[in-house]
């Protein structure tokens, strides 16, 4: 192995991504010579944080087609999920006590429902098709005249894969039930309307956009308006739904992430595009055996989620330490268990544990996919060599056939 | 996570990597594990008439952990007679390989392995022969 240490090469955008350096700019007088409490009403060094903060609320709203009113600050996206989903539940739940979700979401939506199932709440959790899209027909007939939210990302982290929001946001607003989104994956990646999409309640988080980490926002409508019951009490900021002094730069960092995605989210994405197809046909033009997971249109340009099979996830990663990508295998409990995103598609569990998740993003070039693709591809061949799965398919035997000892 | 380096030597540079003929009499072969667990190893044994293992191989698919399991195994079970190398326990491959406490279980597929891979090799054999000749 080479034991010059090469530059790593990242590729998991959708873990984090590094922060902007025009963020970092736009951020840093808001520690130093800014620092006023936007809270301080008495003085200059307050009036002067609190109109960072609104212009920041501006840049926020504008990116989903909202009024700046309607930007609620909170740490992240899990901390708006939760507000979202407690917030709202607990408000309307005495009349209308059910929840409906899905089951490949974000694990912060899924353990937020968890708890009100286990406080009395009945939830409903809806499957999704083989391309990881949910559908219509089983989320109409899910809602009820108890049914106070339906919460649906926007776009899956593992998978990268649409979920149809305005259709779902038409058949919600009909039924007269709130819907709320986890955009935490989708904002700067797919167009974002909260009017014409018809959507109650959004997650947004600034480290998925280039913005900062601890920082993100909870939209809520205000006509008609949403209720939230807070779930951190204290000074009333945020119009009460969420207490706490507003971490000035934070907030001016995810406002300016906006910003830079306003103007340039369209070329950006298609640049991004244009790389992921590149990689996905080199990964074709040279191996067999390969599958992506998600639908392959309704999906983020970049996110490529592909099964390498006969190739365990985790020994492939081991072998490509170099680059940084994830793993949809987890073979690191005594489970065993694979991606449960993955398994919700019904990709098989073999499969399933064959999985990577390779995310470009604003400073990936072609050159570093070039390495990666080639890095890849030889880990796969070396791994397949020793793979008896491999060394079955090629002699023409079916694994489904043998029966294993499942341990 | 932080592996040995014997761990990762194994993994880089695996140790009898590659199959026989699983219809010869001579050789023994265990198949354990499962595809939809992530782990599966095939252990393979050429033994003498006098009941020595003169080669070993083996094929996985699973993590590095498992594959370094394997590649150890059959490093070990070499010049071994089966009652030798079915002696052989998993906490020894654990230690020497300082597996994290989540990666025990490929050590015990390794164990499993070379168990079922003699078990084989007595089963075409005819136990009874196997015994008289130890």
């Amino acid at each position: 192995m080479n034991e010059l240490k090469a530059k790593p090469i990242y590729l998991d955008y959708q873990a984090t991504t590094p922060t902007d350096p025009r963020v970092v700019e736009a951020m840093l007088p808001y520690f130093t010579e800014k620092f006023g409490n936007p809270h301080s009403r008495n003085h200059s060094f307050g009036w002067e944080a609190e109109d960072a903060v609104e212009v920041a609320r501006g840049q926020v709203a504008k990116i989903i087609g909202a009024s700046a009113k309607e930007i609620i600050f909170t740490s992240g996206a899990t901390e708006s999920n939760n507000l979202a989903l407690k917030g709202v539940m607990k408000f309307y739940g005495k009349k209308k006590p059910h929840l409906i979700t899905v089951v490949t979401e974000h694990k912060c939506v899924l353990d937020s429902a968890r708890h009100l199932e286990q406080e009395g709440y009945k939830v409903t959790y809806l499957g999704v098709k083989e391309n990881g899209l949910i559908d219509l027909e089983e989320l109409k007939a899910a809602i009820t005249d108890e049914t106070a939210l339906v919460s649906v990302m926007g776009v899956n982290n593992e998978i990268g894969v649409i979920q149809p929001l305005k259709e779902i946001g038409e058949i919600c607003r009909e039924r007269k039930v709130f819907f709320h989104t986890d955009c935490a994956q989708a904002v700067g990646k797919i167009d974002l309307d909260v009017d014409d999409m018809k959507i109650d309640l959004m997650s947004i988080s600034g480290h998925k956009i280039y913005g900062p980490k601890g920082v993100g926002a909870l939209y809520v409508r205000r006509r008609p308006r949403v209720r939230v019951i807070a779930q951190i009490t204290g000074g009333g900021q945020e119009r009460g739904m969420r207490s706490g002094t507003l971490p000035t730069p934070l907030i001016v960092g995810l406002g300016k992430a906006c910003d830079i995605l306003s103007n340039e989210m369209a070329e950006e994405n298609a640049r991004i595009e244009k790389l992921r197809d590149y990689t996905l046909q080199r990964f074709r033009d040279r191996l067999e055996d390969i599958y992506v997971n998600g639908d392959e249109h309704e999906r983020v340009c970049g996110n490529l989620n592909i099964s390498f099979a006969y190739v365990e996830g985790e020994s492939l990663l081991m072998d490509i330490k170099n680059i940084a990508v994830s793993s949809g295998s987890a073979c690191t409990s005594a489970s065993l268990e694979p991606s449960y995103v993955l398994r919700a598609l019904g990709v098989d569990e073999e499969l399933a544990h064959t999985s990577l998740r390779i995310g470009i993003g604003r400073y990936t070039t072609k050159e570093e996919l070039d390495e990666a693709v080639d890095a890849i591809c030889t880990a796969v061949e070396r791994l397949r060599e020793m793979s008896p799965l491999w060394e079955m398919a090629q002699e023409g035997i079916d694994i489904k056939s043998i029966e294993w000892a499942e341990h | 996570m932080a592996y040995s380096e014997k761990l990762i030597d194994h993994y880089e540079n695996p140790r009898n990597v590659g199959s026989m003929d699983k219809n010869e009499s001579s050789v023994g072969t265990g198949l354990v594990g499962a595809p939809a667990c992530g782990d599966v190893m095939k252990l393979q044994i050429k033994v003498t008439p006098e009941g020595i293992i003169e080669d070993a191989k083996f094929k996985t698919f699973g993590c590095g952990s498992a594959i370094a399991s394997s590649s150890l195994i059959t490093e070990w079970v070499k010049g071994k007679s089966l009652d030798e190398a079915g002696s052989i326990k998993n906490s020894q491959i654990a230690e020497e390989l300082a597996l994290p406490p989540v990666k025990v279980h490929c050590s015990i597929l390794a164990e499993d392995a070379i168990k079922a891979a003699i078990s084989d090799y007595k089963t075409k054999n005819g136990a009874a022969d196997v015994d008289a000749a130890e």
